[in-house]
């Protein structure tokens, strides 16, 4: 709105620029939508009357893509694994050598084909149900719920991760940086871990304070770039990725991270008082980190839904400039989120450093901070969903490995896995479509014979 | 050419957009539809224009059934459909604009855009236009993009033109000059399907008035109907257009603004020296047309505007530099223009909106954390107290109808003590009801002894609550006026002619026609 110029505006409000064609559809469905809704709150005597959206219809569609994979239901969210699944099984029986030979006479036997794909699927799955729930060959109790304290072990990470990614997401941030928050979390952890010899207790709060204080500064940078110069977080998290590792893999060349008289690229080994106590004995690997994991969902839960500060956040994410118009700070609002999304993933360092491994090489992240994003989506971005996400990726990852161990099965099967629901929660319409379920919000379709066509042509011709 | 609807019915699950309606479109006719929000006009030219299958009934052409699978069969038949965010790629020529889906191509597929440009010249000439092919169209102003609207119809050979609430975005003046176009493009044998909820606008211009509510038609009108009559067809029940206001009794004056200047970030002065005081107990409304300042206005008072100089003060204390919390806490309520973009938070709940600007106070708060009862209670009065049609307060904002979802914008500006009262287009896409309740809300502030500001573009809005009238055009303050000034007054202003001057030719033009 440029009042010395001589061409006075359209209304901002009506969407300044003409809309695409995108967004005039989008506008017509919306008015089907509102006044689907209409009829939904009408109550007395007289309804209120559905009125079309006489603004904001061309809202930024990047913010609405986002919300839409966030907040898809979690009956989507089920169907994708289920669905994929299935997919996974029938490339499992499709890659199985049995099924291939008997896939020679299929036309004459074709039960043989079948049966063998069976057993190769169901051979599988069982397999990595045992090894990530229930050990039935187990012979004591200890051994035969093994699989499911490795299942926990694993989540652990992936659960503060995702937490962290989950967070962000609801402050409408995209962080894809988990990773890398997650390396100099483990680093900073570890080397207060190795290099300081403290009392127990305090040692190993000073680890986690450390791995916290790793990822929050590693993230907040991201935070201030974009509140500052409106950088795009998602580019500057996939960059400071790249960073953290080559850093880490410096780090790892020097003297102070190295084990005394050694070159290699690993650490030495974190003093007994910096590890987290094993929670079940040392008979299993499940350490107190996952104590705190469960901790950490409390806490984010809190945050998010009765604290202030997550309703300041929630409301950047949702829509920053009413935040802004109602006086939240939607600068700091980024920064406190990207940072506390850190923070969180730096408790996955922790984890890894000062659980599973115990020491920092620049593995110690494994795939976490990628795994993370797509637990936060298969969980909704709530912290529960997230949650049991994490615990759900902890089972493929312990039970792939018994997999591919009893049935030669490769894990690469469960990385499809996981990748094929990452890929159908990202394509809601998909599943929808699958198994006929309606959109959400929209007309019932076909109880009015409701048809609604794309206004292709108006743009251009009308 | 005669356009037909013959018991159109559209529904949308459970919900009747359309019950029924019939409509004839004589050649040469202006025929408006007039309506609330949401009462099913857009739906039914979205039926005529092919976008949506009609659930029952026909459309007829020249008394020959059709149907139309998509706007291209509609504009094939002759219909032409105007929007109201025009249809318009920005940084192409209107000759590309127009020829954009219609191609005059020659061989070897390669663009004709002189045959366009023809064609346009002709259509410009014919009807007066006025419009450069050659032109770029986002350098054009609005009224000139409206044509080129037109004429992107024209060209194809529209006999029926559809015009979705035209003036929305038009100055007085150039809202007269489209109805001028329109009354030659019907002597011309062509007819208008008119929209639109201004009465004045729809009586001045319409041959018949077809009045929709709810998706019946309830009534033709004849163009010399008093509005009032109008209006009460309209909304279903008898509506008092003129506010019951008192005058008003203007107290201290509390809020003053001196030299007010915001640049826009690519330096252009928005607002350009603004100087005005607001006393207790008075409304101010700032008029203009839409992009003159008036957001930046809002905005730079709120301290939503980053480059601001000169002063604004509320009962002494300096608001320029202060951040959106301190105004806020220093007592200004404000009612953003876009209640959807800047007023809500789409999917928060009914509640959580209620206390958008107030979530960190007592008793919404302690420390850091929030009490739900406290804020479950605060919603619960509100919703009550300003009658906001919802299904819950758990509700998403979102799912709410424009007239409610500005009354929980104004529920929650009302609910703390204001020491000034900022509402910009506080009725904009609301309903005819509770556009009256929303008004004496406002007046009910005035005279409990809040200064206000109303800030509309909507002439008819501006008279009824306005004290005073201060104009913007261009960032620029054409001067104060009292709020019983006469539209053309106004009118001339907002084009940006000076108080006194404007105020003079108003007078001579009177003093003419005596």
């Amino acid at each position: 709105m440029t009042p010395q110029d001589d061409r006075p505006v359209p209304p901002a409000t009506d969407g300044g620029a003409p809309l695409t064609r995108r967004q005039a559809k989008d506008t017509a469905r919306q008015d089907e939508v509102r006044l689907e809704n209409a009829v939904e709150t009408a109550g007395g005597e007289l309804p209120p009357p559905a009125v079309p959206a006489p603004a904001g219809t061309a809202a930024a569609p990047e913010s609405t893509l986002l919300q839409r994979i966030m907040t898809g239901n979690a009956l989507v969210a089920f169907l994708s694994v289920v669905l994929s699944l299935i997919l996974g099984g029938l490339l499992i029986a499709l890659t199985d050598p049995n099924v291939a030979r008997a896939s020679s006479y299929f036309f004459g036997r074709p039960q043989d084909t079948l049966g063998a794909a069976w057993t190769a699927a169901s051979g599988a799955y069982s397999a990595l149900f045992q090894g990530s729930v229930f050990n039935v060959r187990g012979e004591s109790f200890s051994q035969r719920i093994y699989p499911l304290t490795q299942t926990l072990t694993v989540a652990t990470p992936l659960i503060c991760a995702g937490l962290g990614v989950a967070l962000a997401f609801r402050a409408g941030l995209f962080n894809i940086g988990a990773q890398g928050q997650i390396l100099i979390g483990a680093t900073f952890a570890g080397w207060v871990g190795f290099t300081l010899h403290l009392p127990a207790g305090i040692h190993l709060l000073l680890v986690i304070l450390a791995g916290m204080v790793g990822g929050a500064v590693w993230a907040g940078l991201v935070g201030l770039l974009k509140a500052r110069t409106g950088a795009h977080e998602v580019i500057l998290t996939i960059m400071f990725n790249y960073i953290a590792t080559n850093l880490v893999l410096y780090f790892l060349s020097t003297p102070a991270f190295q084990r005394p008289g050694s070159t290699n690229p690993i650490s030495p080994q974190l003093d007994a008082t910096a590890l987290y106590p094993p929670l079940l004995g040392s008979a299993f690997r499940l350490h107190w980190g996952f104590v705190v994991a469960v901790l950490a969902t409390v806490f984010v839960w809190w945050l998010l839904n009765r604290s202030t500060v997550g309703f300041e956040l929630r409301a950047v994410g949702a829509n920053a400039s009413a935040a802004r118009t109602a006086g939240v700070n939607v600068s700091r609002g980024y920064i406190l989120a990207m940072a506390i999304a850190g923070a969180l993933a730096g408790l996955a360092g922790v984890a890894q450093v000062s659980g599973t491994e115990k020491v920092l090489t620049s593995g110690v992240a494994a795939s976490f901070g990628f795994d993370a994003i797509t637990v936060a989506l298969l969980g909704r971005s709530s912290p529960w969903g997230t949650f049991a996400a994490g615990i759900l990726f902890g089972a493929f990852r312990a039970g792939g490995v018994a997999m591919q161990a009893s049935t030669g099965t490769s894990i690469d099967i469960v990385l499809v896995v996981q990748s094929l629901i990452v890929l159908f929660i990202a394509a809601p319409p998909l599943v929808r479509a699958l198994f006929r379920l309606p959109a959400p919000g929209a007309p019932r379709a076909g109880k009015g014979g409701t048809t609604t066509r794309t206004p292709a042509s108006t743009g251009a011709a009308a | 050419m005669k356009l037909e609807l013959i018991g159109i019915t559209k529904r949308f699950g459970s919900l009747v957009a359309n019950d029924s309606i019939d409509l004839v479109v004589e050649p040469g006719q202006v025929h408006s539809l007039l309506g609330e929000n949401g009462a099913g006009k857009s739906t039914l030219m979205n039926v005529l224009y092919g976008l949506y299958d009609p659930t029952e009934g026909e459309i007829r052409v020249d008394d020959k059934p059709v149907t139309f699978r998509g706007p291209g069969d509609a504009m094939a038949a002759g219909i032409g459909m105007v929007h109201q965010h025009f249809m318009l790629v920005p940084v192409f020529t209107v000759a590309e604009n127009v020829a954009l889906g219609n191609e005059a191509v020659r061989g070897g597929g390669m663009l004709n855009l002189q045959e366009t440009r023809t064609r346009i010249r002709r259509i410009s000439d014919q009807y007066g236009f006025d419009v450069d092919p050659d032109a770029v169209v986002e350098d054009l102003p609005v009224g000139v993009q409206q044509r080129v609207e037109i004429i992107k119809a024209l060209v194809r050979n529209a006999e029926v033109l559809i015009l979705d609430e035209p003036t929305a975005v038009l100055t007085p003046k150039e809202t007269d000059e489209l109805l001028g176009i329109m009354a030659q493009l019907t002597a011309d044998g062509k007819s208008i399907v008119f929209i639109s909820h201004k009465l004045r606008e729809v009586k001045a211009v319409s041959d018949v008035i077809t009045v929709i509510r709810r998706g019946k038609v309830v009534g033709t009108a004849d163009p010399s109907a008093p509005t009032t009559e109008l209006a009460s067809l309209m909304v279903g029940r008898s509506v008092s257009l003129t506010l019951d206001k008192k005058p008003a009794t203007p107290g201290e004056v509390t809020f003053r603004v001196r030299d007010l200047t915001v640049q826009a970030d690519n330096g252009q002065r928005v607002v350009d020296g603004l100087s005005f005081d607001v006393a207790e107990g008075e409304i101010l409304a700032i008029a203009g047309v839409q992009g003159n300042g008036q957001t930046e206005l809002t905005e730079a008072i709120m301290g939503l505007q980053d480059h601001v100089t000169g002063s604004i003060t509320l009962g002494g204390n300096e608001l320029v530099g202060r951040k959106v919390k301190d105004v806020i806490r220093a007592g200004v309520g404000f009612v953003p223009e876009d209640r959807s973009v800047e007023g809500l938070v789409g999917t928060f709940s009914v509640a959580e909106n209620l206390i958008l600007n107030r979530y960190d106070d007592a008793p919404f708060a302690r420390g850091l954390s929030m009490s739900p009862s406290a804020v479950e209670k605060n919603a619960d009065e509100k919703i009550a107290e300003f009658d906001v049609r919802t299904q819950s307060a758990s509700a998403a904002a979102g799912t709410l109808s424009g007239g409610n979802q500005q009354k929980v914008v104004m529920a929650r500006e009302f609910s703390r003590p204001l020491k000034l009262f900022i509402a910009s287009q506080p009725t904009r896409g609301v309903d005819v009801g509770s556009i009256e309740f929303l008004h004496r809300r406002i007046v009910a502030e005035r005279d409990g002894g809040t200064p206000v500001i109303i800030v509309s573009t909507e002439l008819d809005e501006v008279l009824e609550l306005a004290d005073r009238i201060a104009v913007l055009y261009r960032g620029r303050l054409m001067g104060i006026v009292p709020g019983t000034v006469s539209r053309d007054v106004l009118g001339l202003m907002m084009a940006g002619m000076p108080a006194d001057e404007a105020l003079a030719q108003a007078h001579d033009v009177q003093g003419g026609n005596l």
